[in-house]
């Protein structure tokens, strides 16, 4: 019988940080175009597609973008969660490929949020003034909260309960922008300091300039099919080894624990699917949208118990050679971040496990794991890949 | 029971906030909050407590009542923003957006006024009032207990 085993075949990524020449279902073709370069498979072979659309929110995303690229598919997900969609996406793709709904699954995302919106996305606030707010939301426009405020109210809970402190968080962008330093693309290159972070402007305590993310264009696309196609493709494949997914709220008002996310749920799912341990990962590519949510994500997938993130992180792991290499494409806080960094996780991870990463190859790099954050940190997912058939 | 006295703040520009657009299960929140009640909602089957309101209640899909908060909370987790470049929050300067704990149990998010933002702390207490838009809304705010 034929192996079904979901793997990896392509990624590809569009043009990054900086991209006026394209729009955004032009950074999912040129990204479908150099994943299928990647893959070796011909375009008919595609019979499943996944997209969250991109920077402009719509309801017909996934529908739009396969008129666009001209998908033929007998399988369809438009889930659209933010930036974990493409966690969530990985999770509903082994379960379609396994059943046999479809064979070989794209996804596809793109952005030009930099080139149209510019860079201060996270502090413009939601609404105009004066407009009528509905809905859920209706309970938090009048307080003029910012997508950075949501992880601040985070980060101070944290420091509350556990006495994480501005050092331990700033160790993490550190960490991150050493491997940007790697990685000629990075929008931001220049070695930082914990003493940088610390020192750069306050945007919503106690997150500095150097906590927050970057706000980039980008793209990139994903081919998922089974160990039995793949098997005289070009790349050695990637196993899906376990993908799981879970929420906690939407509205940050909602979020139960401030200092929790879900993946607190589907972490440890997501190994347990896997058959692996946290001792077993190699690299770690989590969703740094703010220092924080890489704090929270390694507690809650159980790198180190709850609350004891800021010393484990402050130990200089994450960085170049140490124990626990995070974000080595230089992440979301010194590379790429178009709005929904997600599906960038993933083909780091794949990089890294075909031991394709330059300079900022882990050595050995056999399990590799990658954590979306989507929302407030609300829908999150977790991804555990393996080095060949597994 | 008036537990939010009504303020007059001109310099929080509360009318030139993006407002609420009450609806069917809301409308009630912001009429009472006008007359100077805060009120979440209790589920008439399991007792839980919730805001914001919904039809029913998210734990076990019961009928909901509204019940009168007391007014009283603690900060449960804040943040100063210091850039928003929103009108009218960019002419505010440092201002305090903060999840507030009822004494009830549900939080509310909200700003906190009536303080040096360096002065906030988990575990504040605070004392819920209120801001006028017009006669049929109100917007509910926070300040430290003790400032009352």
């Amino acid at each position: 019988m034929a192996d079904r085993t979901p793997v990896i075949v392509g990624v590809g990524l569009s043009d990054y940080p900086v991209a006026p020449h394209l729009d955004e279902p032009q950074h999912h073709a040129l990204a479908m175009q150099r994943a299928l370069a990647d893959s070796g498979l011909r375009k008919d072979e595609i019979d499943g597609y996944m997209c969250a659309g991109g920077g402009t929110p719509s309801v017909d995303a996934a529908a739009s973008m396969a008129e666009y690229l001209g998908i033929r598919h007998r399988w369809l997900d438009g889930t659209m969660t933010g930036g974990s969609a493409f966690e969530y996406f990985t999770q509903h793709a082994v379960a379609a490929i396994g059943k046999g709904l479809c064979d070989t699954v794209l996804m596809t995302y793109g952005s030009d949020f930099l080139s149209r919106l510019g860079r201060t996305l996270g502090t413009k606030g939601f609404r105009g003034a004066g407009e009528r707010t509905p809905g859920p939301a209706q309970f938090e426009a009048p307080y003029g909260n910012v997508l950075v405020g949501n992880y601040a109210m985070v980060a101070q809970r944290h420091m509350a309960e556990f006495g994480t402190t501005s050092e331990q968080l700033a160790e993490i962008a550190v960490a991150v922008r050493q491997h940007a330093e790697m990685n000629p693309l990075a929008r931001y290159r220049d070695p930082i300091t914990v003493d940088d972070v610390l020192g750069s402007r306050m945007v919503a305590d106690p997150l500095h300039l150097l906590d927050c993310c970057a706000v980039t264009d980008g793209g990139g696309a994903v081919i998922i099919t089974t160990a039995e196609r793949a098997r005289d493709l070009p790349h050695v494949p990637v196993s899906v080894l376990g993908a799981a997914a879970a929420q906690t709220h939407w509205n940050i008002s909602q979020l139960p624990d401030f200092t929790r996310s879900a993946v607190a749920t589907c972490g440890p799912e997501a190994l347990a699917m896997a058959g692996v341990t946290v001792a077993d990962i190699d690299t770690v590519q989590l969703y740094d949208s703010f220092t924080i949510t890489v704090l929270v994500i390694l507690e809650d997938m159980g790198f180190c118990a709850k609350g004891e993130g800021g010393p484990f992180v402050a130990s200089g792991l994450l960085r170049p050679g140490g124990a626990l290499p995070l974000n080595t494409d230089g992440g979301g806080l010194s590379s790429c971040h178009p709005g929904m960094r997600g599906i960038f996780l993933l083909i780091e991870a794949v990089r890294q496990l075909r031991h394709d990463a330059g300079e900022a190859q882990v050595p050995g790099c056999e399990v590799a794991l990658a954590v979306g954050s989507g929302g407030m940190m609300s829908c999150m997912g977790a991804v555990v890949l393996g080095r060949g058939v597994r | 029971m008036n537990v939010l006295q009504l303020a007059d703040a001109p310099e929080l520009h509360v009318d030139a906030r993006p407002l609420p657009a009450p609806d069917h299960t809301s409308a009630p929140f912001w009429a009472l909050a006008a007359a100077g009640s805060l009120v979440f909602q209790r589920c008439t089957a399991c007792g839980a407590a919730q805001f914001y309101p919904r039809p029913l209640c998210i734990l076990c899909a019961g009928a909901v009542e509204w019940e009168e908060a007391s007014g009283e909370g603690t900060v449960h987790t804040f943040t100063v923003v210091r850039q928003n470049l929103a009108p009218p929050f960019g002419d505010l300067g440092p201002y305090v957006v903060a999840m507030v704990e009822l004494a009830e149990g549900p939080r509310m998010l909200s700003n906190l006024t009536h303080v040096e933002p360096d002065d906030v702390r988990v575990g504040l207490p605070v004392t819920a009032y209120a801001v006028r838009v017009d006669d049929e809304l109100a917007i509910p705010f926070w300040r430290p207990s003790e400032a009352r």
